[in-house]
């Protein structure tokens, strides 16, 4: 029994590292439709820009202070909307009026740029990422043990989903987000700004990106360019899991994966972990076509 | 009309091809030998080819503004694989047909070394593979040779060390299922180990590339291991090491030579204290010939030297001695190999593979290498412990 | 009938003659490269049938390449041996039919494979099938890693080497004149018509879920082919056929313009010439290979021919002053 919960547990904590990356996702598609190919690189981009800004505070005072992850967590985050705006602006929004296989080709070009850039800038070789928050192991009863990180990845994506859904439903961006993602000629036409409302979610959903990827540096601490490929595609599967434009549905999915696979491991083969993840995700969709939370939209004529 | 729709786009594309290609092709130089390396300088494995490349790049640079091979230049052309078996074969014939060199050197891993050799063989070019470790490598041909351990002996050697000098009875193996280094060591280090009266309790595979290995360090932890082999590289490792410590497992780990590099402490920190591992050489050795490695590593890159680039420096050092001794023994079959493609060369380049077969106690960075009737390096292993995040030599172990 | 018969083999003629000239006269670097070429354009006109042609999404199209691929191999190193008694020793011409039926094999197990992924196109679209394809693709490569019969992560080693140019270029006419006639034919318009809109199509009594399925199972069986093709050229492993592999092929066919089949081979032939051309920049290369990626969908979305195909009279009409 104490093994299967220390599998739940550390399941929970590591699905909840793919539901923060499907978060972004899931946002970029819900209001624009295209899979954000690039979003995985964008979570690594956040891993470094975090790692630089910690490495640059070394030996000073800031560094010792509790501030200090704060202004790790910052630096990246700003860092990453920036990156997020300027690809929108000069790899997606030219080609938006095109094929939607276009715009996907696009950000798979996007994507390949920014790891074969992170090779020659960052090195290829893993970095140590700085702990500015120093691990701990926490008894959870029954022998069960996590870090104090893993329960931090845990909160975070569990406050950044209901902040999420709040700003969505409740402010004005977040209406006009709604609308845009509903249609988005009749919402220009409604006098609503349309690209801005994208750079916006972009911004956003690049930020999360980069909370995900001081998260997992912190947890994991190895940090490489390639390192978000994979996150990258089990994340974009989390959010069709859970229903893709859905926010809590990108939540569910993530989490589900990241148990499933846990329990694969535990109790199937370990060499069968990724896997396994696709045959529940393709049973999934065969039974609920939409995803676990999404709605299936009749199609008219 | 059926004829009027001839595909004449594919025409039309071989032209455009074609003329891509016209305007490439080296200038080749008279008073120089062009040597050829390929390697993951992008992809999955990039970190190990670009290490490789700085080793092979450190040893020519060196020896060039040494003077060279008796004031004979060496260029080293280098072709990316993107850790791609198919594209290692095409920068091979690359390499031969079009830049015309007379040696190859490469790769790490041995699913790319198996794509290559065979055009090594066929054209007669000899080919140095620093780091591939599977014993089907070498048996490619006679053209084909390798610096490193392979998989029996280094297998054999860690078995050895945990069954007898550890005294341990109850092994767990964690391999990297992706990684065909790793699955090779894994497999013959359990047969070694089983067949000394050890038990492999458990045997879990992780992805290389992954972050969280957990769930399956769960598991391994519930069949109360004595020890847990970790035969993969230290881009894992090292986060390998820190979650079986944040799962309270407290039992050492044991792993090879692909452990070594700088990194593996720094991700560890203390997580890898009490653990052991294969290697060819220790940092602290006073050896010169390791001791000016490493610091002119460290100057040049800035970081330290990991297990690869020391075997790709000497992989470059033995094909250079061979050179050296093709000079001393046959002047003008040296010439040979800086003129052009013809049987003359052919003839030198065979010349070339008899002395490199030859190469006996070659003084390298990871030990005195010499090259057995099957090709591959007969040399030490050295264990190495750690205690409070320093190496310490435990003991070494003659093939 | 008579005058097909003859043109099919005047063409199995031309090809092997051309084979036989190009391997002797070319340098073996450009013959490769030329023989990678064949294997792309074969990938990509297959792929082309589901996503430009039906307008359906499918990301894994490697994992068809490499099933047919593991199946030809293992067929060739365990079962030719013993039923054909040819071994890797024997000459190109006693191991012909083996060969062949090694990459009908290939391709049918591939076919068998397309047909269970397509199945689900019966209740998904767009995306969500896409994510089914690249689930199977991944799914394929990590069974195989798992089965030691085939090497795993070492490599499956010890197949013989039996594709050549000729072999390529044959099955790349095939593969073109197979599509070209489906899409000419009135099963063509039907797929045609489910990726111009899918409902009005079934509204009009075309068996949507069928011709999806039918085109996956065509696609799969040429992908599977070039996978035969491939083992039997260079050595076999998984890392041949990543997800990387899928998205390659797909940028062919949008870069050359989805639906052209001539766009397919032009694509197929600029992707493979392309990484070799940028050699000179060594590490760089691939960054400007995603850049100039960038740059062309932007300058170009909708591919270099759209929905055009170059045909000898398109090319006589521009050639006219």
């Amino acid at each position: 029994m104490q093994e299967l919960f220390q599998q739940l547990a550390n399941g929970i904590a590591w699905g909840s590292i793919y539901a923060l990356i499907a978060l972004g996702y899931t946002m970029v598609y819900g209001i624009l439709r295209l899979i954000n190919f690039a979003h995985g690189d964008i979570y690594m981009v956040g891993a470094f820009a975090a790692y630089f800004t910690a490495r640059a505070m070394e030996g000073s005072a800031l560094a010792a202070s509790p501030m200090a992850a704060v202004i790790v967590l910052a630096s990246a985050m700003i860092a990453c909307a920036l990156l997020g705006v300027l690809i929108e602006f000069f790899a997606y929004r030219p080609v938006r009026r095109s094929s939607r296989l276009t715009a996907l080709i696009t950000a798979i070009g996007v994507s390949l740029l920014l790891e074969n850039l992170g090779i020659r800038i960052f090195g290829a070789d893993p970095k140590f990422f700085p702990q500015v928050i120093a691990p701990r192991t926490i008894q959870l009863g029954g022998g069960v043990l996590v870090t104090n990180h893993q329960v931090m990845v845990v909160i975070v994506s569990l406050l950044l989903m209901v902040a999420l859904t709040l700003f969505i439903t409740r402010t004005r961006t977040g209406k006009a987000m709604r609308a845009v993602s509903w249609n988005r000629d009749a919402a220009s036409l409604m006098g609503i700004p349309v690209n801005r409302i994208i750079t916006i979610t972009f911004a956003i959903g690049s930020a999360l990106a980069a909370a995900a990827g001081v998260l997992v540096g912190l947890t994991n601490p190895k940090i490489e360019p390639l390192m978000g490929i994979m996150p990258g595609i089990k994340a974009f599967v989390a959010a069709v899991l859970g229903g893709i434009g859905n926010i809590p549905g990108a939540v569910i999915g993530g989490v589900l994966m990241g148990v499933s696979e846990y329990l694969v491991v535990g109790y199937v083969s370990s060499t069968f972990r990724d896997a396994i993840a696709f045959v529940i995700l393709i049973l999934v969709l065969l039974i609920k076509p939409a995803g676990l939370l999404g709605r299936n939209v009749a199609e008219k004529v | 009309m059926v004829r009027s729709r001839v595909p004449l786009a594919a025409v039309a594309a071989l032209a455009v091809a074609a003329s891509l290609f016209g305007s490439l092709g080296c200038a080749k130089r008279a008073d120089e030998i062009v040597i050829g390396e390929y390697g993951s300088l992008t992809g999955g494995t990039a970190t190990f080819g670009i290490s490789s490349k700085n080793g092979i790049e450190l040893y020519m640079d060196d020896r060039n503004a040494a003077g060279g091979i008796g004031g004979t230049k060496v260029r080293v052309i280098v072709e990316d694989d993107q850790s791609k078996p198919e594209e290692a074969a095409t920068a091979v014939t690359k390499l031969i047909d079009q830049d015309g060199v007379i040696a190859v050197l490469g790769e790490v891993a041995s699913s790319r070394s198996m794509a290559a050799a065979p055009y090594c063989q066929q054209a007669g070019v000899p080919m140095i593979t620093p780091s591939s470790t599977n014993p089907k490598v070498t048996e490619l041909g006679d053209y084909v040779f390798r610096v490193c351990y392979i998989d029996p002996f280094q297998g054999m050697v860690i078995a050895k060390f945990a069954r007898n000098t550890l005294g341990l009875k109850r092994a767990a193996v964690f391999r990297d299922n992706k990684n065909d280094y790793s699955v090779g060591l894994a497999n013959y280090f359990s047969e070694a180990f089983q067949a000394m009266g050890g038990t492999i309790v458990s045997d879990e595979a992780y992805s290389e590339g992954d972050q969280d290995f957990k769930a399956q360090l769960t598991v391994i932890k519930s069949k109360r291991p004595e020890c847990i082999v970790v035969p993969g590289y230290y881009t894992e490792v090292g986060l390998i090491a820190r979650q079986a410590r944040e799962l309270g497992i407290t039992v050492p780990l044991l792993g090879g030579d692909g452990w070594v590099s700088d990194r593996l402490l720094e991700i560890a920190q203390d997580a890898l204290n009490g653990s052991y591992f294969v290697n060819h050489y220790w940092e602290g050795d006073p050896n010169p010939v390791v001791q000016k490695f490493v610091t002119e590593y460290r100057k040049r890159y800035n970081a330290t030297p990991d297990g690869l680039a020391a075997l790709a420096y000497d992989a470059a050092g033995v094909l250079t001695n061979a050179l050296d001794r093709l000079r001393e023994a046959d002047p003008k079959a040296f010439q040979a190999l800086k003129g052009p493609r013809n049987d003359a060369q052919k003839a030198a380049r065979a010349k070339l593979r008899d002395l490199i077969a030859a190469t006996k106690d070659f003084p390298g960075v990871t030990g005195r290498i010499s090259l057995d009737a099957k090709r591959n390096a007969v040399k030490p292993a050295v264990f190495l412990g750690i205690e409070n995040r320093q190496y310490k030599f435990v003991a070494a172990v003659e093939p | 009938m008579l005058r097909r018969l003859l043109l099919g083999a005047a063409t199995i003629g031309a090809v092997w003659a051309v084979d036989r000239i190009l391997v002797h006269g070319l340098n073996p670097y450009y013959y490769r490269i030329l023989v990678l070429c064949g294997l792309n354009v074969i990938l990509a006109l297959s792929l082309n049938l589901i996503n430009g042609v039906t307008g359906q999404f499918s990301i894994g199209h490697a994992g068809f390449m490499a099933v047919g691929a593991y199946t030809s191999a293992a067929f060739t190193v365990y079962g030719v041996p013993r039923w054909f008694g040819v071994t890797p020793e024997s000459g190109p011409l006693a191991a012909a039919l083996p060969f062949l039926a090694a990459t009908l094999l290939g391709g049918c197990c591939a076919a068998f494979a397309g047909f269970l992924v397509g199945l689900p196109s019966m209740r998904l679209r767009g995306d969500y099938l896409a994510i089914v394809t690249l689930g199977f693709g991944e799914i394929i490569r990590v069974a195989i890693l798992n089965i030691d019969a085939v090497g795993g992560a070492r490599g499956f080693a010890g197949i013989p080497q039996r594709t050549d140019l000729a072999w390529v270029l044959g099955w790349c006419v095939v593969t073109f004149l197979v599509i070209r006639n489906i899409i000419r034919s009135v099963h063509g318009r039907a797929l045609l018509a489910i990726r111009e809109d899918e409902i009005a199509a079934e509204a009009l009594g075309v068996r949507t879920t069928r011709y999806k399925v039918t085109s996956f199972v065509i696609s799969a069986f040429f992908a599977g082919v070039a996978g035969a093709l491939f083992s039997h050229y260079t050595y076999l492993h998984t890392n041949s056929f990543t997800f990387m592999k899928s998205i390659e092929v797909i940028v062919m066919i949008v870069l050359g313009g989805m639906g052209s089949l001539s766009g397919s081979i032009l694509g197929a032939t600029i992707l493979t010439a392309l990484p070799e051309a940028l050699r000179f920049a060594s590490a760089d290369r691939l960054i400007i290979y995603s850049a100039l990626l960038i740059v062309l969908m932007i300058a170009r979305p909708q591919g270099i021919l759209g929905h055009r195909e170059i045909t000898l009279r398109w090319l006589r009409r521009r050639g006219a002053p």
